[in-house]
């Protein structure tokens, strides 16, 4: 056996021999490439497949199967439903970051519009080294214009997301890109190649030579040569995805009785798409590669069928319609040519014209090996969580620490970011970017959709399982905080090499600590991806299990939003004002004093769900004019961004901060908000609720005037305003 | 009543706004396809925002070259109402319809956000603006800087065809508010004829309160003042 044939497609060699025994010769390149391809980590989920029964999968609303189509599917209502997933683009952006970041964009939208849902959002949650590094830079200002590049030619709106930054993220940044779509219940299609008989029919771009590999460059570590896999990065056409959009959603609007399935062509191109679709139906498929429009001469079956040429889509019409939607796609200014057909043999067969060049059971390609490596609890955790906070003297300068914490590249405002971004196209934007999540109404109906993603990995890295509940927790507070109520997730595993024990704990403990919150909050997690393997040569990056949030609003159009009006008081709800030293566990302040995130992460679960209960309770009862959850920067930059909002000022000097004034400010405890209410009567029976449910809590003071006055703090809303605004665009020296 | 025709090219994205904005007011829409090249006398041409025909060359580069656009010039030639709008703008430029053109921001970057407009210009779009404030509308363009020569820019002055300019909250014209660098703060002018505006912002957007603002509809009550 060829060793090199196996390296290009990540194979082992034990992998090699069980693919030998499962079809009792020995393989072709053409079969090896295709198995190779299906069992990458990529495809295979090898390593993250054996934890994902842990996940709640089911609740009322989830219309879908997790696991089973390209995304999870929601009931909104009224026969309306909403489908999310959210996908990573990591290695193809951290050595292309313009392409990485564009075709990460246009992968997610085509799974959305596959399952016959118009995409009417996207998301995109990013990780970047310091931006004191060239090459960071360069790497942040490349996918941040790839994503503009392509959502905004495509016409979808780009609402929200986030970014942090950490230096384990130097030279593997992570591009995680989710994407909503809205549609009729009995519009959403299926990916499945059933009906023997019935054509494949290819659709989009012509086939070339660009990403071959690309699904098992995404499963390999980045090392020094990572630049020679340039070619393994595909390149974008938001304008042809745009026309395949419109096809695909009128397909489904209008004519889904014409087809059996749809099905995008991602990682793996032809072979994983043809190949799914018919395990999905329990049929086989026979593709005659010469049929397949190229956009280079002389191209190998084997390259033909691992391309991964964007913006294509295989559709599977009944063979009588096959005219009408050749005809469909035709009117769209968009090539359509059958390539193969669907057998009742179960088998995957490739021609070169009259030609047999690879065929195996489909049952092979699609059952890859799995593996539960050995996990080794990180031994530095306990020395982390121990760490004395008492040797950080207590804050001398709270307000030059405010300003601090307002220009820090985790907390800054996004605005730099989210103007580059189409995020208004659709017309359907409620609650802008810059809040907590984005609301969108539905058109025609009352209710509305509130999405989100989040992470802090760092509290990951302290305690892999707790601070993955809290991802979740803080995803939802977000949701809750525009009044909308949580109520699926998406994930993105975005992890080292699970070979590594200690890595291999963070990702199972991750997939515990999400499923713990998933439970108790009653959010099932509905789809989503693992990408494993980002590592550089410098180390592994800090496990970072991102969360995507779908929320339901009852009424779109009485949504919250961060900012308070004049003469608002404020209440801190989930915790006293006055905090103790440990809450500084985790925290950006903690981190930046000491060089190094440490401490205990903490949650309580069933406070959590409380909590938010109240809040949801006391929007639905007319009390709140603003809510805001309180992470990174603590209470203090909390208040200060809801301060920034509204350009209003705070009368809150007399508050008492405790004996640490530092962690009563910047400490991030969890499972708190800070809410806004306008009349005395509304506070006092927001308090008797508090009272009530036996949630902590205290009043900070009045919204008022042009000065920030919180204790020890007193700043003027401009001079925050420069911070905080102006942030991001000093750490890039623009 | 007053009707509209929104045309769609491959890539406009903003022709369901368009549609969306209009009939919320009552304006009868059609779409048009950009193969399609005639429009009845009366009609509102609307040539929406988003990437016509891709716009890897240069925006509406190609676009002007289209069976649509022959039928903009001849309804425009014989007094027909048109609006650009956004890419619609561009395509206007291109075409010659308008003066001017439409490069890169100043800030080489897209830029989507909300923007103060001052109308003026004696055109049937404006000129019943009754608005006491700076219009509340958003834009969202790479390239939205207007250029001309000085000469083209003192008669659109002095013809009164500026129909728009970017301002601040209070109505001052002031470069801070210029978000794209634009000469003399131009966010939308009209031809001679006054039959003709193209602007950069976005009055679909600007629709309804609940989506931050319903100032661009200030436009099409001034159209129809004028031919109902």
């Amino acid at each position: 056996m060829d060793f090199e044939i196996l390296q290009k497609v990540a194979m082992t060699k034990d992998e090699y021999d069980r693919l030998v025994s499962m079809l009792n010769r020995e393989p072709n390149e053409l079969e090896i490439g295709i198995v190779g391809a299906l069992w990458s980590e990529h495809c295979g989920y090898k390593h993250s497949r054996p934890l994902f029964h842990n996940f709640p999968t089911e609740g009322e609303k989830i219309l879908t199967k997790t696991g089973e189509e390209n995304a999870g599917a929601i009931d909104l209502g009224d026969g309306w439903c909403a489908v999310f997933k959210m996908e990573s683009h990591n290695h193809p952006s951290a050595i292309e970051p313009y392409q990485g970041a564009a075709t990460g964009v246009g992968g997610i939208l085509r799974d959305i519009f596959a399952m016959g849902m118009r995409p009417v959002a996207l998301l995109d949650s990013l990780r970047f080294g310091p931006l004191s590094e060239r090459n960071n830079r360069y790497l942040f200002n490349g996918v941040v214009s790839g994503i503009g590049g392509y959502g905004n030619c495509v016409g979808v709106p780009t609402v929200g997301g986030e970014v942090q930054f950490d230096k384990s993220y130097s030279g593997n940044p992570l591009v995680n890109a989710m994407c909503v779509g809205i549609g009729r219940v009995e519009n959403l299609l299926s990916a499945s190649a059933s009906g023997p008989g019935n054509p494949l029919v290819l659709v989009g771009a012509d086939t070339g030579r660009d990403g071959i590999h690309g699904a098992t460059f995404a499963s390999v570590e980045l090392d020094e040569n990572a630049e020679e896999m340039r070619p393994a990065v595909q390149v974008g056409n938001p304008f042809l995805e745009k026309l395949l959009l419109e096809a695909c959603v009128e397909l489904a609007e209008e004519h889904n009785d014409w087809i059996v399935g749809l099905q995008d062509l991602g990682a793996a191109g032809l072979t994983s798409s043809a190949i799914e679709a018919a395990s999905r139906a329990g049929t086989g498929i026979d593709i005659d590669v010469t049929l397949v429009p190229r956009r280079e001469e002389r191209m190998t079956p084997y390259e033909v069928m691992l391309s991964e040429s964007q913006e294509r889509m295989l559709v599977i019409p009944k063979r009588e319609h096959l005219d009408d939607v050749v005809r469909l796609f035709r009117r769209w200014e968009i090539r359509a040519d059958v390539i193969g057909y669907v057998t009742d043999d179960e088998y995957v067969t490739i021609h070169e014209g009259q030609e047999i060049v690879a065929r195996m059971p489909v049952a092979i390609p699609t059952d890859p090996p799995m593996y539960s490596p050995a996990t080794m609890r990180p031994l530095e955790l306990d020395a982390l969580h121990n760490q004395d906070f008492n040797i950080i003297p207590d804050v001398q300068n709270p307000e030059i620490e405010l300003l601090n914490l307002l220009g820090n590249s985790n907390i800054t405002s996004r605005g730099m970011i989210y103007r580059q971004y189409d995020h208004q196209v659709l017309n359907n934007t409620v609650v802008l970017p810059g809040g907590d999540a984005a609301v969108l109404r539905i058109k025609g109906l009352k209710q509305g959709i509130a999405v989100t993603t989040d992470c802090n990995a760092r509290l990951v890295s302290l305690e892999p399982r707790v601070g993955s509940s809290i991802a979740v927790a803080e995803a939802a507070r977000n949701i809750v905080a525009t009044g909308a109520r949580p109520v699926a997730v998406t994930d993105c595993l975005n992890f080292g090499n699970p070979e590594k024990p200690s890595v291999a704990y963070q990702l199972e403990q991750a997939v515990l600590g999400i499923s713990d919150a998933c439970r108790k909050l009653g959010t099932p997690v509905v789809s989503g991806n693992a990408s494993l393997y980002n590592e550089t040569p410098v180390g592994q990056i800090l496990p970072t299990p991102s969360i995507g949030m779908l929320g339901v609003s009852d009424s779109s159009a009485d949504s919250l939003t961060i900012a308070p009006k004049e003469n608002n008081t404020l209440i801190l709800v989930g915790a006293d004002f006055i905090q103790s030293i440990d809450t500084l566990s985790g925290s950006e302040y903690v981190t930046q004093k000491l060089g190094f995130p440490a401490g205990k992460p903490f949650i309580d679960l069933d406070y959590e769900v409380k909590v938010q209960k109240f809040v949801l309770d006391a929007h639905k009862a007319n009390l709140l004019t603003a809510a805001h959850d309180c992470s990174e920067g603590g209470v203090a930059v909390a208040l200060a961004e809801m301060a920034l909002a509204s350009s209003l000022g705070l009368d809150a000097k007399q508050i008492d901060c405790g004996s640490r004034v530092d962690a009563s400010l910047f400490g991030e405890s969890q499972s708190r908000f800070i809410i806004a209410t306008d009349s005395q009567e509304s506070l006092s029976f927001l308090e008797k609720m508090l009272q009530d449910s036996d949630i902590s809590f205290s009043v900070i003071g009045l919204v008022h005037g042009e000065r920030f006055r919180l204790g020890p703090i007193d700043l003027s809303i401009s001079e925050m305003r420069e911070e905080y605004e102006e942030g991001l665009y000093k750490l890039l020296g623009s | 009543m007053m009707k509209a025709a929104v045309v769609v090219f491959p890539g406009t994205w903003s022709d369901g706004d368009c549609t969306w904005a209009l009939q919320n007011i009552g304006i009868d829409v059609r779409k048009v396809w950009h193969r399609e090249s005639s429009f009845a006398k009366d009609e509102l041409v609307v040539l929406p925002g988003g990437f016509s025909y891709g716009d890897y060359l240069r925006c509406g580069a190609i676009a002007q070259f289209s069976p649509v656009i022959e039928g903009v010039r001849s309804h425009a030639a014989k007094g027909g109402l048109v609006i650009g709008i956004c890419n619609g703008f561009q395509i206007l430029c291109e075409s010659g319809l308008l003066p001017g053109a439409l490069v890169r921001n100043k800030s080489l970057q897209f830029r989507c956000e909300d923007t103060y407009l001052i109308p003026g210009s004696n055109s049937p779009f404006t000129k019943n603006i009754k608005s006491n404030h700076a219009l509340q509308i958003p834009i969202s363009h790479g390239e939205g800087n207007y250029y001309a020569d000085e000469q083209t820019l003192d008669l659109l002055e002095e013809q009164d065809r500026i129909a728009f300019q970017y301002s601040n909250s209070i109505g001052d014209v002031d470069q801070n508010s210029n978000p794209n660098g634009s000469s003399r703060n131009i966010a939308g002018i009209v031809n001679d004829g006054g039959n003709i505006l193209g602007m950069m912002p976005h009055p679909e957007r600007a629709c309804e309160q609940l989506l931050g603002s319903d100032d661009g509809n200030q436009i099409w009550l001034s159209l129809l003042e004028e031919y109902l």
